[in-house]
Order: structure tokens, then C-alpha cells, then sequence
């Protein structure tokens, strides 16, 4: 699957395999508390499987200041 | 997933509320947390003229599209700040929210105000950047609203945020500070508008994803100042405590609100005066915004006489 990461610079990476938004976000070390996962035009909660031909998103939310 | 009000997959979940939405479901509960908010807090009525603080992130695009919805007056307030591209991006993308919702956006411009951006204050300051940037935010936004008319200034705080702030002011124990914190603070002085943060039971992934379903377009950079500073460091150690025990965030701010600054209130009696210059409240003389206006003003006279501004970049 592609994975496109803005956290907030953009970077790209491709995975091999099925797994769910929450172990995906576990292997690339990013707090599920503070990062948005997204499939076209849908927010994803943590149970959701993606498969290998998703194209996904993730978001930081977290702003400073 | 499912909802935890319709048969739809769900595409929030909240785990500190034992709770999943579908998008419309979810758009309603941030409605319903807005609006008991506003009422729990008496922040404001329906007659009041509120002035929200745009920053063109998330949480002030989200909350200024709450108010205008629920059908309060609500006039945006930009200020920019002169820090290179970031600044540019935000106003952009707050005047095109301001256009698309047919609202009003004062703009304001700390180079003509003041006659340079945040990063040449710093420099003349010796100070970092967000303490001027602060600083200025404050004093306008409170300014503004007295001139024009505003009952209510209100700014797009969310419990990270003020999660955060809590914990930097209790590992400083800031008395003072931690006396002032709150979601709705009552002028204490006539030349002083009473300030509310309506989001602050919301967590920022919550205020994105609010933004996200809406379809708002909002600055996803960060401001170059933030990097470093404490309040991400708090943030992401408090994130990291709430992925393992959900609700500590939410059970932390508002523990502190319910039994923690009663107590600090009561001691606190300081008498504010009107600042000599400008009229505005201050605990001394002259309020800290003249101060820093003075010290800039000096600096522009002896180092740029036609202007410091072109020289801030
Ligand atoms: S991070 Fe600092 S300098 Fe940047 S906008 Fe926020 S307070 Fe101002
Ligand atoms: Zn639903
Ligand atoms: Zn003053």
C-alpha cells in the first residue's frame, strides 16, 4: 500500500501486506492520540483493515505555538 | 466500527468517551460540545459580539465555522505576524475562509503597527520569538475588541493546549499563571474584554478532524517558532500517557478547573491599573505592551529612520 505521511512534511513510503490503521501506525512509531489516518475521502478509526492496493494518508494534528 | 448512533461505519472514534461517529454524527456531538460549553461557562449569549482570534489553523477555522453556524455574530481577527512564508499561507487561507462563509475578517499587520514583523522583536527584544509574539497577540486582540465594539474575545484553545500549558505551569508552579488559566476568564477591569476558549473539551485530533469532514482548508505547517518549544514537548508526553490510559488529558484540565484553581483564586488579589500610555489594564505603571513598543521604537530610530521592516527578512 501507499502511505503518504505530512507530519508535517511530506514524505511517501510503500508497505507490503494487510494490516489494521492501528498496527500501522504502531510500526511507523506515531501516536494514534495525535495522527489521522485517511482513505480517499474517509477518516479511518484504529479497527479498520487496509489491504495492499489502499492508497492512505496520515495526518499529524498536533500544532504548536 | 459502528456509530454509536446509526448503523454507519464509523470514521471517529473516541476512546476517552467510549464512543465512535460517522462523519454527521460526529460533527454533531463537536456542536453539542460546543454549545455546553458556551452555556456551562455562561461565555456568551446570543446578543454578545464575539471577535475570534484567526490563525488560519485548525482549531481557530473550526471554531469561527461552529459560531457562524450556530448562528452567533462572529468577526475574525488576523494578525500577521511577519514570519516569512508561514504568515503568508495563514492569512491566504483565513481570508479564503472569511470569503467562502461571506464573514468578516479584520486584518491586521504587526510590520504596520508596530513597524516590524516577530522575527527582527525578537532580535531587538532579546527575547524568543513567541514571548513578543505573545505578547502583542494578547494586547491587540483585547485592543481591537474594546475599539470596535466586541463583548467577547475568542480564541481556538484546545484541551491539548490547555493540557500542556497546565503541565509547564505546574513544573514551574507558575501561581500566577496557574490562577489565570481558564477556558473563560471575566474582565477584571473595564478596559479589559472577557476572553473564552469554547473548544477546550476538544483534543486537537478531534478539531482536525472536524476541519477534515467540514471540507476546511486550513494551515497544516507549522509556525518555524514552534519547533522545540516546551508545549510539544508536553503534548507529546501527555499523548503518550492518554494512548495507555484514554481521558488523562481531559481528567488533568478539568480536575484542575474543578478543584484546584477555586483555591488559587481566592488568594489572588491583585489590583490592576490603567497603563499611563495606552489606557489598558496593567499591574504597573506602564503595561508591558508600551514598554516593548518604546524599546522598538528606539531600535527603528537608531538603526532604521525609513523603516525596519525591509530590513526584516
Ligand atoms: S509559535 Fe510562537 S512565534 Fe509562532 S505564531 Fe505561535 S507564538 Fe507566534
Ligand atoms: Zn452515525
Ligand atoms: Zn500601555
Amino acid at each position: 500500500m501507499d502511505v503518504i505521511i505530512r507530519n508535517p512534511v511530506r514524505r511517501e513510503l510503500q508497505l507490503q501486506g494487510s494490516r489494521r490503521v492501528k498496527q500501522l501506525l504502531k510500526e511507523l512509531d506515531l501516536n494514534p492520540e495525535s495522527h489521522i489516518v485517511i482513505r480517499g475521502e474517509s477518516l479511518l478509526t484504529g479497527d479498520e483493515m487496509l489491504r495492499d492496493q489502499d492508497r492512505v494518508e496520515i495526518l499529524s494534528a498536533i500544532s504548536g505555538g | 466500527m459502528r456509530c454509536i448512533k446509526c448503523p454507519v461505519k464509523a470514521s471517529v472514534e473516541l476512546r476517552r468517551h467510549n464512543s465512535s461517529f460517522c462523519s454527521p454524527h460526529y460533527l454533531e456531538f463537536v456542536r453539542n460540545q460546543l454549545a455546553r460549553n458556551v452555556k456551562r461557562l455562561r461565555m456568551f449569549a446570543p446578543e454578545d459580539r464575539i471577535l475570534v482570534a484567526i490563525s488560519g489553523g485548525k482549531d481557530s477555522l473550526a471554531l469561527w465555522d461552529l459560531l457562524l453556524e450556530a448562528g452567533y455574530s462572529a468577526v475574525g481577527l488576523h494578525i500577521q505576524l511577519g514570519i516569512g512564508e508561514y504568515s503568508v499561507r495563514s492569512a491566504e487561507v483565513s481570508q479564503d475562509f472569511a470569503q467562502s462563509r461571506g464573514a468578516e475578517l479584520i486584518e491586521f499587520s504587526l510590520d504596520q503597527e508596530l513597524g516590524m514583523g516577530v522575527p527582527l522583536l525578537s532580535r531587538v527584544l532579546r527575547r524568543p520569538p513567541c514571548s513578543g509574539c505573545g505578547l502583542n497577540k494578547r494586547y491587540l486582540f483585547n485592543k481591537i475588541a474594546l475599539e470596535r465594539g466586541f463583548t467577547v474575545v475568542a480564541t481556538g484553545h484546545n484541551l491539548d493546549d490547555e493540557a500542556a500549558t497546565l503541565m509547564g505551569n505546574v513544573l514551574r508552579w507558575q501561581r500566577e499563571q496557574l490562577a489565570r488559566q481558564s477556558p473563560s476568564l471575566e474582565s477584571n477591569h473595564p478596559q479589559m474584554v472577557r476572553k473564552v476558549k469554547p473548544l477546550y473539551t476538544l483534543t486537537e485530533r478531534e478539531t482536525a478532524s472536524y476541519c477534515l469532514i467540514r471540507g476546511i482548508d486550513y494551515v497544516v505547517e507549522e509556525c518555524p517558532n514552534a519547533k522545540g518549544a516546551h508545549s510539544l514537548l508536553y503534548k507529546d508526553i501527555l499523548n503518550r500517557i492518554e494512548t495507555e490510559s484514554p481521558g488523562t488529558k481531559q481528567q488533568f484540565f478539568q480536575g484542575f478547573l474543578a478543584r484546584m484553581r477555586p483555591a488559587l483564586q481566592r488568594e489572588q488579589t491583585v489590583d490592576l491599573l490603567a497603563c499611563e500610555e495606552c489606557g489598558q489594564p496593567t499591574t504597573g505603571e506602564v503595561c508591558s505592551y508600551c514598554r516593548m513598543k518604546d524599546r522598538v521604537q528606539n531600535y527603528i530610530a537608531v538603526n532604521a529612520p525609513n523603516g525596519a521592516s525591509r530590513r526584516d527578512t
